[in-house]
């Protein structure tokens, strides 16, 4: 992680409002704080005003911390989360501190995620759009079935990533393992890294100025503007599985 | 879906608290799995102390309360007996734990313990290790085995969402099959029917109709040949098919498998003081120095294994 972004100068994590709300997890229960982050009232706590920022503390790898979030706040989770954190996000930016377990950011609509750790299996699943950077590694499966979604990965990714991609970008700092882009259909993928093996129908292409200038756009929006985009590679669907081909019928 | 976790002590200061830091971490994965708990500790000096060998069974398998009704201590007058050689016999809940002099013999106590319950469920046996077994919710559990005031330099947990045989002593983990050993297991194996079959021509007995247990055999039937833990879990990821997170001790050592797949989420935490492998971060969070230590997944497929 070279040029991981310094934490301290990340907007995300100074956040520029006055008004930000701490709340502790080993103090509020979880469904309380997720039913505030929704915009809803929860027993005697003050409701949060539009956009007013949140940090939660001492998640403890608790499962599904500021999920389902449908408005701009900038939250910041101060520790290691469980499974599915900050999934279904939608115009919320929400940094994790720590690492994050299976499914972050799983069903993001849109806004960001941000991982400062590493992540477990299935980071960013199924997500519609939005950005997710995992500056740390992404295990197994990241951006499985991505429906649009941008991922950044400051470091490398498990087997099986971008399995049944249908769009969206994963751009991947390090080295992917096994079976990358497996039946991939239109996504694109980016690696700078050694590849461990590629999946049924997806192939290494060609990098177009135009790709050169999509994956700058990314590294830069994920804080990587200094990386060359002439050291990635870019892969893709060959567009031979998903055709229906009648030589293939029984 | 279940939970594992395993803590490996390797700082003696922190031997009186396993018991307590056990109990967290079986308790926090209750959520993976509460129809029935098991643990393995070594070193405990209630249910194995030095010099002796301990044999944990379950007396009435078919049971499934949190105490046995069994006296113990007429029970220990009647082992003592039969083994000329003074047995104490320690009341853990739903399983009992007898211990006698090493040169007693473990298959002796074994031999005792079936001749005095010859339905009896051996949940495990050794110098060093106690194996607890039961069925209900993992707290209930832990307190009805008095988990928290365990001593020791090892212990395991399963929590248990039963999938591939009956919930009741027998399908509950761990599967502590060969002396000192001890297997849990969170997935489940689909081609387990067959090598059970090629296991059982080649003299193997086994408890239940449990997966896991054949895994364990497997294990122990390769340990037996003399290979080492690493060579045996490698022998093991080319036969048995389906999802596994495996964690496999003994008296000196303590592994961590995964299969090709790896859906079976695994944490490992290292510091100097211990290392520790839980199905969840959380199950680890109250592990002194947590805060510090070295977090990762197991790669698929890799053999993790730690000796003391």
């Amino acid at each position: 992680m070279d040029s991981l972004k310094d934490p301290l100068k990340d907007p995300l994590l100074d956040p520029v409002s006055d008004s930000v709300r701490h709340l502790d997890l080993t103090e509020v229960p979880l469904r309380s704080v997720n039913a505030l982050l929704h915009g809803r009232e929860v027993d005697d706590l003050p409701m949060l005003t539009p956009g007013e920022d949140v940090v939660l503390s001492h998640p403890q790898g608790a499962h599904a911390v500021a999920v389902g979030l449908d408005s701009p706040r900038q939250v910041r989770i101060e520790g290691h989360v469980g499974y599915y954190a900050a999934g279904m996000n939608q115009r919320a930016d929400v940094v994790i501190s720590g690492n994050a377990g299976v499914g972050v950011a799983e069903n993001m609509m849109s806004g960001s995620v941000t991982v400062l750790g590493n992540a477990s299996q299935a980071a960013g699943a199924t997500a519609h759009g939005g950005l997710l950077v995992v500056h740390g590694d992404a295990a197994a499966r990241c951006g499985i079935s991505m429906k649009g979604v941008d991922i950044v990965v400051g470091g490398s990714i498990g087997h099986m990533s971008a399995f049944m991609a249908q769009a969206g970008r994963l751009v991947v700092r390090g080295d992917a393992g096994d079976a990358l882009g497996d039946s991939i259909y239109e996504a694109r993928l980016y690696v700078r890294g050694e590849v461990a093996s590629l999946g049924a129908d997806c192939v290494a292409k060609q990098m177009r100025p135009e790709h050169h200038e999509e994956l700058a756009a990314l590294l830069k929006a994920a804080g990587y503007e200094d990386d060359d985009t002439g050291a990635y590679t870019r892969y893709g669907s060959a567009r031979e599985l998903y055709h229906f081909d009648v030589d293939n019928a029984y | 879906m279940c939970g594992i976790v395993g803590l490996h002590l390797r700082s003696p200061d922190l031997h009186p608290l396993l018991g307590e830091l056990l109990t967290g971490m079986v308790c926090e994965m209750q959520d993976r799995g509460a129809d029935s708990a098991g643990v393995a500790v070594y070193g405990d000096p209630r249910w194995s102390p030095p010099g002796h060998v301990a044999v944990s069974f379950v007396p009435d398998p078919s049971l499934l309360t949190l105490s046995t009704g069994v006296e113990v201590e007429a029970l220990a007058a009647e082992l003592s007996l039969d083994l000329a050689s003074p047995v104490a016999v320690v009341d853990a809940g739903p399983t009992l734990v007898a211990h006698v002099v090493e040169s007693a013999g473990v298959d002796a106590l074994r031999a005792s313990v079936l001749a005095a319950f010859p339905d009896a469920l051996i949940a495990g046996f050794g110098a060093d290790v106690a194996v607890l077994k039961g069925v209900g919710h993992p707290r209930d559990l832990a307190e009805a085995y008095g988990l928290a005031d365990a001593q020791g330099w090892q212990g395991v947990g399963h929590t248990r969402m039963a999938t591939e045989s009956a919930v009741n002593a027998g399908g509950c983990h761990p599967y502590a099959v060969g002396l000192d050993q001890c297997l849990v297991h969170n997935g489940s194996f689909s081609n387990h029917a067959t090598i059970r079959r090629d296991l059982r021509a080649r003299g193997a007995v086994f408890d239940s109709e449990n997966d896991t247990e054949v895994g364990a055999r497997f294990v122990a039937d390769r340990l037996a040949a003399g290979y080492d833990v690493e060579t045996a879990l490698k022998e093991l990821c080319g036969t048995f098919d389906g999802f596994y997170t495996l964690l496999v001790s003994d008296s000196r050592s303590f592994a961590v498998v995964r299969d090709a797949i790896a859906c079976k989420p695994a944490v490992i935490a290292e510091t100097d003081d211990w290392v520790a492998m839980a199905s969840e971060y959380r199950a680890l969070v109250g592990l002194p120095g947590i805060e510090s230590a070295r977090l990762y997944e197991p790669e698929p497929e890799r053999i993790y294994a730690w000796t003391r």
